[in-house]
């Protein structure tokens, strides 16, 4: 057995058993789970960064389930038959964000989670969920995208709801299971209409013969809404807060990671399936998505007195920001000027930072509720006293998500900034308004949260809740003091996969 | 004309489980437009594989001059039904969670987290 | 329910369970499979539940946890034992031994004993869906009580 060829199936594979496993072994007892997650997500952890070396090193990389050899992905005749994982540089990529992110929070669950409280249950569906996102992010077939991203949405709902002891998460849970299934069964009807025409499931396969079509555009139309509805863009985001708010900070992040995994594979839709009859309008319909979101989540996050729901609609608005990124490229991709590119680069960075920052952001206010017991920023004060780490990691990521030189959030929002600035004017004075909103109700929170008198006694945040945040510290200052080399080596390719990848993409499927 | 009633039905079907999702109220309902949506999905992807008398897609005692019905659209409405299942019983457990909580299936009394 | 009823179950449990198992054994032969037969399987569970009520049912609610984690185990398994080729290959199809008797070409009354690992994975795959399934049913048979956690 050839583990690189073999990479991308096992990166699913593996949480996927770690996922069935995981109860039997807490059966046993709790430090052979313990155990067992901490090898099962090192090894996918592993396979990922092997897949992304691969892929980054030598292109685009295939696989061929149940072929006699993986790269065996055309039958005779020149028609794919079976499942394609086909894994570029933008799905490299986004499985380097769901690994760096499901670690993190595995390491910070490890103490946050107490035990009497559905501990193994909330570790199950994260791995569960984080086998979904490889899925989604490597799948080169639109069924198992459809597969995947149902997958993701009963593991993310389950996740939100699993405390059913209080009464406020399985009402978030079933808000957004709602929203989820609707939303998968858009992206079912578009595969069916799609099926139906074309009598393929490839994603390559069905990029070649798209010709823009009605059934074409209606197909483009739902798996549009349902990946929007998905990823938590503005007239589709009710979910979010409200699942942002009553998940556990360490399912929170992962959410967060799962709504850009659905901006993946709407980029990949947009791109790619549909790259070859480009419709400026769609374009534009996804800037202006952007655009509303960004704003309207700035505006909803001001009137918030939870620090946990302010975060959440700091989350949605970053989601934006990527929107408004990818969506100047869409715009630019036919006659193909420089700032298309920069755009889209900008919006890709900005995934990786946002899930930096915002996954910062969640685990302070994790910490915050964990040590007082409260969330509400009219009781909290002066947790700055007890809380010194927590306090600074929540400072950090506030100003790396507002904006602020030199933190990651600036050098990606300053790429969006000056592209769409291009594009249009407006559209970068709304970012940039957007983004001082967002620096107004951080420092709000943070005020409100950490200053002042001590309120409240709070008990000492454990170490390994601390460890995780400083992980991603770090991660905040290091991708804001060498965004040049980060832009360069990790961001560039995956820009490219979108910006000029298309061909390359289908003739690695396809073969010609 | 006549064979595209299928699909028809199966648009309707669709919209009828969105008029559900938007106009009411009890929880349950809810669940049950889901479900008539997902339904007219599974429809559908059955109806775009069916082959005017096509037999089942085994190749058991096949008669040589047969023509089988396309067996990929049934893999996937299977796939569908059993994730749809899964989606089921759990929207089903929300409510029946908030029910206890709540002693409520309205969903305008149900609104803890709104704004 | 009724002694009647009662009766009728206990004459009917067996009879389900068995026509589940056969519709997942026959899954490659004709059509059904792991999660048709595991489902009409799990029906036997619904019957019993009518039949005796969900206190009555309660202690199977573990095991049947239990078995749907080693259904989805073996699945898993079952699709890494293709790893020589490439995950999910069929490589017991062929090979003899149990489900590994080479297929003949052109119709045929359908060999049992055939399919290599597929037949395996339904029976995966039928153990998951009556685990998963059955669980399910217990819990919301339970639900109206006060000790479901």
């Amino acid at each position: 057995m050839n583990l690189p060829e073999h990479a991308p199936i096992l990166a699913i594979a593996v949480p996927l058993l770690g996922a069935f496993a995981l109860p039997l072994w807490a059966k046993l007892h709790r430090s052979l789970r313990d155990g067992w997650l901490a090898l099962v997500a090192g090894a996918t952890a592993a396979l990922t960064a092997l897949v992304a070396v691969q892929v980054y090193t030598t292109g685009i990389q295939v696989y061929t389930l149940g072929a006699s050899f993986p790269a065996d992905t055309v039958a005779p005749g020149g028609f794919p038959i079976r499942i394609i994982l086909t894994v570029d540089a933008l799905s490299a990529f986004m499985g380097l964000i769901t690994a760096l992110v499901a670690v993190v929070g595995f390491a910070y669950a490890w103490r946050y989670l107490a035990e009497d409280e559905g501990k193994t249950l909330a570790l199950t569906l994260g791995t569960l969920l984080w086998a979904g996102m490889l899925g989604m992010a490597f799948t080169g077939d639109l069924f198992n995208l459809f597969v995947f991203f149902e997958v993701t949405s009963i593991a993310a709902c389950g996740l939100v709801g699993y405390r059913t002891w209080a009464s406020r998460g399985p009402e978030a849970a079933f808000k957004t299971m709602v929203m989820y299934t609707v939303g998968g069964l858009f992206v079912l009807l578009a595969v069916a209409l799609l099926y139906g025409e074309y009598g393929a499931l490839n994603l390559a396969y069905l990029a070649r013969q798209i010709g823009g079509s009605l059934i074409d555009r209606i197909a483009l139309a739902l798996l549009l809404g349902g990946l929007l509805m998905k990823a938590g863009a503005v007239p589709l985001h009710m979910w979010a807060p409200d699942a942002y708010g009553e998940a556990p900070a360490q399912a929170v992040i992962l959410l967060v990671a799962n709504t850009q995994i659905s901006l993946y594979a709407l980029f990949r839709v947009l791109f790619t399936l549909y790259g070859g009859v480009p419709d400026p309008g769609v374009g534009w319909l996804v800037v202006a998505l952007g655009t509303l979101t960004l704003l309207v989540a700035a505006l909803m996050a001001v009137v918030q007195m939870d620090a946990g729901r302010l975060v959440a609609f700091g989350a949605v608005s970053q989601i934006g920001y990527m929107l408004l990124g990818v969506g100047v490229g869409l715009t630019a991709v036919a006659a193909r000027p420089a700032y298309g590119l920069v755009a889209i680069q900008g919006g890709i960075f900005h995934m990786l930072n946002d899930a930096v920052a915002i996954g910062l952001l969640f685990l302070a206010v994790g910490a915050v509720e964990r040590a007082s017991g409260s969330r509400n920023l009219g009781t909290l004060g002066g947790l700055g006293h007890d809380l010194r780490w927590t306090t600074g990691f929540f400072l950090l990521g506030a100003l790396a998500l507002a904006g602020i030189p030199p933190l990651n959030g600036f050098a990606s929002k300053l790429m969006i900034y000056q592209s769409s600035f291009l594009l249009s004017p407006i559209l970068s004075a709304l970012a940039i308004l957007a983004s001082i909103l967002l620096l107004a109700v951080f420092v709000r929170a943070f005020q409100g949260a950490f200053l002042g008198p001590r309120l409240r006694k709070a008990e000492p945040v454990p170490v390994p809740m601390l460890v995780a945040m400083g992980v991603l510290a770090l991660g905040v200052l290091a991708l804001g003091l060498f965004p040049e080399l980060v832009v360069r080596h990790l961001v560039a390719p995956a820009a490219d996969a979108l910006w000029t990848g298309r061909d390359l993409y289908l003739q690695a499927v396809l073969g010609r | 004309m006549i064979g595209n009633v299928p699909f028809v039905v199966c648009m309707v079907l669709v919209l009828l489980g969105l008029w559900a999702l938007l106009f009411r109220r009890n929880l349950v309902k809810i669940v049950i437009g889901v479900k008539i949506i997902e339904n007219g999905v599974n429809l559908y992807l059955v109806a775009t594989g069916y082959v005017r008398g096509g037999i089942v897609p085994i190749y058991t005692y096949a008669p040589p001059d047969a023509v089988m019905v396309l067996p990929t659209p049934q893999a996937l409405t299977l796939t569908s039904i059993v994730i749809g299942l899964a989606t089921t019983a759990l929207m089903l457990a929300f409510v029946v969670v908030i029910h206890r909580h709540k002693k409520s299936l309205d969903g305008r009394k149900v609104t803890e987290l709104s704004g | 329910m009724s002694v009647v009823v009662k009766t009728i179950a206990r004459i009917l449990v067996p009879v389900i369970l068995v026509f589940g198992g056969y519709v997942i054994l026959h899954g490659h032969l004709t059509p059904g499979g792991g999660f048709q037969g595991g489902a009409v399987a799990a029906s036997a569970v619904a019957l019993l539940l009518v039949a005796f009520g969900a206190p009555a049912v309660k202690r199977l609610k573990a095991p049947f946890s239990v078995l749907e984690d080693l259904g989805g185990i073996a699945f898993v398994v079952l699709a890494f034992l293709g790893l020589g080729f490439t995950f999910f290959a069929n490589s017991l199809a062929g090979m003899g031994g149990l489900f590994g008797a080479p297929v003949p070409t052109g119709p045929n009354a359908g060999i049992l004993n055939s399919g290599g690992t597929v037949p395996l994975m339904n029976w995966a795959v039928g153990f998951k869906v009556l685990g998963g399934l059955g669980a399910v049913m217990v819990l919301f048979g339970l639900f109206g009580g006060d000790d479901d956690r």
